[in-house]
């Protein structure tokens, strides 16, 4: 029984793949819509705005990324070299780049725990509340609007070693606070600047996520005698699973890449390399030691990075919409 | 609500105005020292409430970073970021849901590859590419052997402020989501009606994209207007720069000249028009994020 229907499965399965072969000679279905036009010069016309600009901006930077990660040039630029990996084996080599990675993990790390716990907790109070929750909501999303430099400007104010008006009170409570030349209160103080402007995001989303919760669901827990926070983690958690896990790789997209303007507008990677983010470290490596060959290494390292976290958010994407169907 | 609970809910609005506060303090510490004079902000203790010198200060931000000219360019950056993404996406969009062509599924891939590399990572190359955007083309010629020097150097301009932005098939994607969900018998009946491709375009998916399209607008505008490393690398003319990179010449590198007053009214200023934004189109907002995490 078992074999042949293993059998007749795999007859019907030769016949597609044939087809499938022959629809991709003809330009391939995959998300083409059943109703279509089949017109061979306007698809170009309408892509090659897009496709212009993707080369000229993303391709050709891109591949020569990956060109120059293999080569070392001369401060004048007058004579490359190929030299195969030694780019990337002086990398992993040089301690700078290792503590490097360390802060960037526990820096996104922190303050993709630190966004999202804070966010759910907002987002638990928001769905409960009836009253206000308007105004609540309006101002939580304010930072959405903040540029993160200023939102790191606005941190690294309040927290000044000189005029700071919270350094006051930690003084006067007691606590050495200078985070000019401590590498801990640096550390913090850029991942709670980062945290800040990103809880915002991580709220929207979960608000919408515990909203869309079946009320049938949790009224018929609730008739069975579960209690509010009960049914926050046996019931709406799970359901909200997709979303926390969707935003833990936007948390890290952000941390990797987004809060550069954060960490130039409150420490510029000091004091002693201790808040350096991998892609802080890019541009002073590119822009300012004009190291243009390890530079590029770290950039193809960072692009290898971000090719993962996106391949994880598709995942989230096909998996949302195999729900839905 | 499926039960009362008079603690949960008092507990849960303790929380939210906890958040709100947490929210605003930082930008109520930018207020109170931006209304005081540098002399009061040096002070110690450091005032905790509003001075009365916010317009003086305000008046000297405003000039001593050029900000009218700032804050145009900002805005002329990121409505160009907002337009010209949001037509360019349309339009590919379009062409990968609705048209069998050969090479569409190479198209496609083209297009959502440059989905997984955020600007940052190829900083450099991309910046080389825009001091000299026609150097493809020169290598085109050095390899056909005609002498010929291209140069066309985008620094400072308009154009190479935005376009490097515009290079991400973000839009696109979000559109092509979209669009799979339009139903089919709107096509077909276009079709059935003798409407060219351009027509059901422009007359029926146009239309029905409004919403996305307000929604994603606000989304690029806050983009454009609060980008930081692009303007800071290709703006050397001071006129040139965005109204962000006005702010950040302004903040105090050092204790000789601490004027966190006019900085900080100046960071209240720049961000006052995306506020504006957020505030008046919230629900918008709302609608753009939620509907590009799907």
């Amino acid at each position: 029984m078992q074999a042949s229907t293993s059998v007749t499965a795999e007859l019907p399965a030769a016949a597609p793949r044939a087809d499938r072969r022959r629809r991709a000679a003809a330009g391939g279905t995959a998300g083409l819509k059943r109703a279509h036009y089949t017109n061979s010069r306007l698809p170009f016309l309408l892509l090659l705005p897009q496709l212009l600009v993707l080369l000229l901006f993303f391709f050709i930077p891109a591949v020569r990324a990956l060109v120059q990660a293999f080569v070392i040039t001369d401060p004048f630029g007058t004579t490359v070299h190929f030299v195969w990996f030694d780019n990337f084996r002086a990398l992993l080599a040089s301690p700078e780049y290792r503590s490097s990675v360390w802060v960037t993990l526990w820096f996104t790390l922190a303050q993709s725990v630190l966004t999202l716990s804070v966010a759910a907790v907002l987002a638990f109070a928001t769905d409960r509340v009836i009253r206000g929750r308007g105004l609540y909501r309006s101002i939580v999303l304010l930072p959405y609007a903040i540029a993160p430099v200023i939102a790191g400007i606005l941190w690294a104010f309040m927290f000044n070693a000189h005029v700071g008006p919270l350094t006051y009170v930690l003084k006067a409570l007691g606590v050495a606070w200078d985070p000019t030349r401590n590498g801990f209160d640096a550390f913090l103080l850029v991942t709670f600047a980062a945290a800040w402007k990103h809880i915002c995001y991580d709220y929207i989303f979960l608000v919408a996520a515990l909203l869309a919760v079946p009320a049938s669901l949790l009224e018929a827990a609730a008739v069975d005698g579960a209690g509010p926070g009960l049914r926050f983690f046996k019931i709406a958690l799970p359901m909200i699973g997709p979303t926390v896990f969707f935003l833990l790789v936007m948390n890290f997209v952000y941390g990797f890449f987004e809060t550069f303007a954060i960490i130039d507008a409150v420490t510029k990677g000091g004091p002693g390399g201790a808040t350096m983010i991998l892609v802080y470290k890019v541009y002073q490596d590119g822009f300012v030691h004009i190291d243009l060959g390890s530079s590029a290494a770290q950039s193809v390292l960072l692009m290898i990075f971000a090719v993962i976290l996106t391949m994880l958010q598709f995942r989230y994407v096909e998996r949302n919409v195999n729900y839905d169907v | 609500m499926v039960e009362r609970t008079r603690t949960l809910d008092i507990a849960c609005h303790g929380l939210l105005i906890l958040g709100g506060l947490l929210v605003c303090l930082p930008i109520y510490f930018a207020f109170v020292v931006g209304s005081h004079t540098v002399g009061d902000v040096l002070a110690v203790p450091p005032p905790w409430l509003p001075g009365g010198r916010f317009f003086e200060n305000a008046v000297t931000a405003w000039q001593k970073a050029n900000l009218g000219r700032l804050l145009f360019n900002s805005l002329v950056v990121a409505v160009g970021i907002t337009v010209g993404k949001i037509a360019v996406s349309l339009l590919s969009a379009f062409a990968i849901a609705y048209f069998r062509f050969r090479w569409r599924m190479t198209a496609f891939w083209l297009v959502f590859a440059s989905l997984m590399l955020p600007v940052e990572v190829r900083i450099l190359p991309t910046y080389e590419a825009v001091t000299n955007v026609a150097l493809p083309l020169q290598w085109l010629f050095d390899w056909l052997g005609f002498e010929v020097t291209l140069e066309w150097n985008m620094m400072n301009s308009y154009g190479g402020l935005i376009l490097p932005l515009i290079a991400s098939a973000t839009a696109t994607f979000l559109f092509r989501q979209f669009f799979l969900t339009v139903p089919e018998e709107l096509c077909e009946a276009a079709r059935i009606d003798g409407a060219s491709p351009l027509h059901f375009f422009r007359h029926v998916l146009l239309p029905l994209s409004m919403s996305n399209m307000v929604a994603l607008s606000i989304i690029l505008f806050l983009y454009g207007w609060n980008q930081y490393l692009w303007p800071l690398l290709f703006t050397t003319e001071k006129d040139m720069a965005t109204a962000v990179i006005g702010l950040k010449h302004l903040i105090p590198q050092s204790d000789a000249e601490p004027a966190w007053n006019v900085a900080m009214n100046a960071a209240l200023l720049v961000m006052l028009p995306p506020a504006l934004v957020v505030v008046a189109l919230q629900r918008w907002l709302v609608k753009g994020l939620v509907d590009s995490g799907k």
